[in-house]
């Protein structure tokens, strides 16, 4: 057996997890992509502990304890997307930019117009969760 | 090129498409749905390569748990069941370009250091009588932390998850006891 079939498919597999991190708005499909991440990590351990035959067994072994990991992740996960939810009526990671630096120029002059109303809701809220900070109103942040 | 690594490479075929659907469908309940496909092509790949019994509990925990855990928090977020348009953020270009260079890193990398390695494969390496004994005797107490970190993520989870605990809600539990 080639071992560099299962480590070309793991790494194919990863980049897959890595676009999707990056490219996706919904916070679930987020976490559905740090899953394909976290699976292609798995396969890497299986092929390599089946490879060098591991008389303990290590990679399977840790095969194991980060599918549990990922187990206990995805609860958590998915239990702070639903407080995110609960409380602000949205999953978008993008929309969610109470901790963001929002004066900086660039972000104000590259927002689309549909992003740029979702953000100014965000300082509205931002604006209303801080209550001392002069945040500017929305007529000032759009271009 | 022998058989189980034609097997291998078709279930990595399938593993990786079915990400790749799961990463660019505009349906957020059929990306949970290709995961599944992605997930089980996977655990075919743990049977070629004789880890039975790390095939089973990814078909348990992943396919299972997690999958289903996935869709009721698409449920619950009240996310659009059809085709919903705004599921990629506006970087979509970005990351792809991200993604291909990690992708030419790490095959650059695989087919540089493991390019003609080759070796035969014993059977019975994955069984779960020689799981079991390696985690009960040599790795037990990372076992037994790790039910620690799981029954800490279990609490966790229902504190975040129940809305009358917590610093808002007045004459909780707590100020009872």
């Amino acid at each position: 057996m080639h071992i560099v079939y299962p480590t070309i498919v793991s790494a194919l597999l990863f980049s897959v997890g890595v676009y999707g991190v990056l490219a996706r708005r919904n916070a679930i499909l987020v976490l559905m992509a740090v899953e394909l991440m976290l699976n292609a990590v798995n396969l890497n351990l299986v092929a390599f502990d089946v490879w060098w035959r591991d008389r303990l067994h290590g990679g399977q072994v840790l095969t194991l304890f980060t599918i549990v990991i990922a187990a206990a992740e995805i609860g958590l996960g998915l239990a702070i997307v639903l407080l995110v939810y609960r409380n602000r009526d949205v999953v978008d990671v993008d929309r969610l930019r109470t901790l963001a630096e929002d004066r900086t120029p660039e972000g104000a002059a590259a927002g689309e117009p549909e992003q740029s109303a979702g953000r100014d809701g965000g300082e509205a809220e931002a604006g209303r969760g801080a209550g001392r900070e002069a945040v500017p109103p929305g007529g000032e942040a759009a271009p | 090129m022998t058989g189980p690594d034609l097997v291998l490479i078709l279930l990595g075929a399938v593993a990786v498409g079915a990400g790749i659907l799961c990463v660019t469908t505009g349906q957020i309940v059929h990306a949970a749905l290709w995961l599944v496909v992605s997930f089980g092509a996977l655990a075919g790949g743990y049977l070629v390569l004789t880890a039975e019994f790390v095939a089973w509990v990814q078909v348990l925990i992943y396919v299972g748990a997690v999958v289903v855990l996935l869709l009721f928090g698409i449920m619950l977020t009240r996310a659009p069941i059809g085709r919903a348009a705004d599921v990629d953020s506006g970087n979509r270009l970005l990351a792809l370009a991200v993604a291909a260079a990690t992708a030419a890193v790490l095959v650059t990398v695989m087919v540089l250091g493991f390019g003609g390695a080759h070796k035969p494969v014993a059977a019975g390496g994955g069984s779960a009588e020689a799981l079991g004994s390696s985690v009960f005797r040599t790795w037990v107490l990372p076992f037994e932390v790790l039910s620690v970190l799981l029954l800490a993520s279990l609490v966790g989870a229902i504190v975040l998850s129940r809305s009358d605990i917590g610093p808002g809600a007045r004459g909780g539990g707590r100020d009872g006891g």
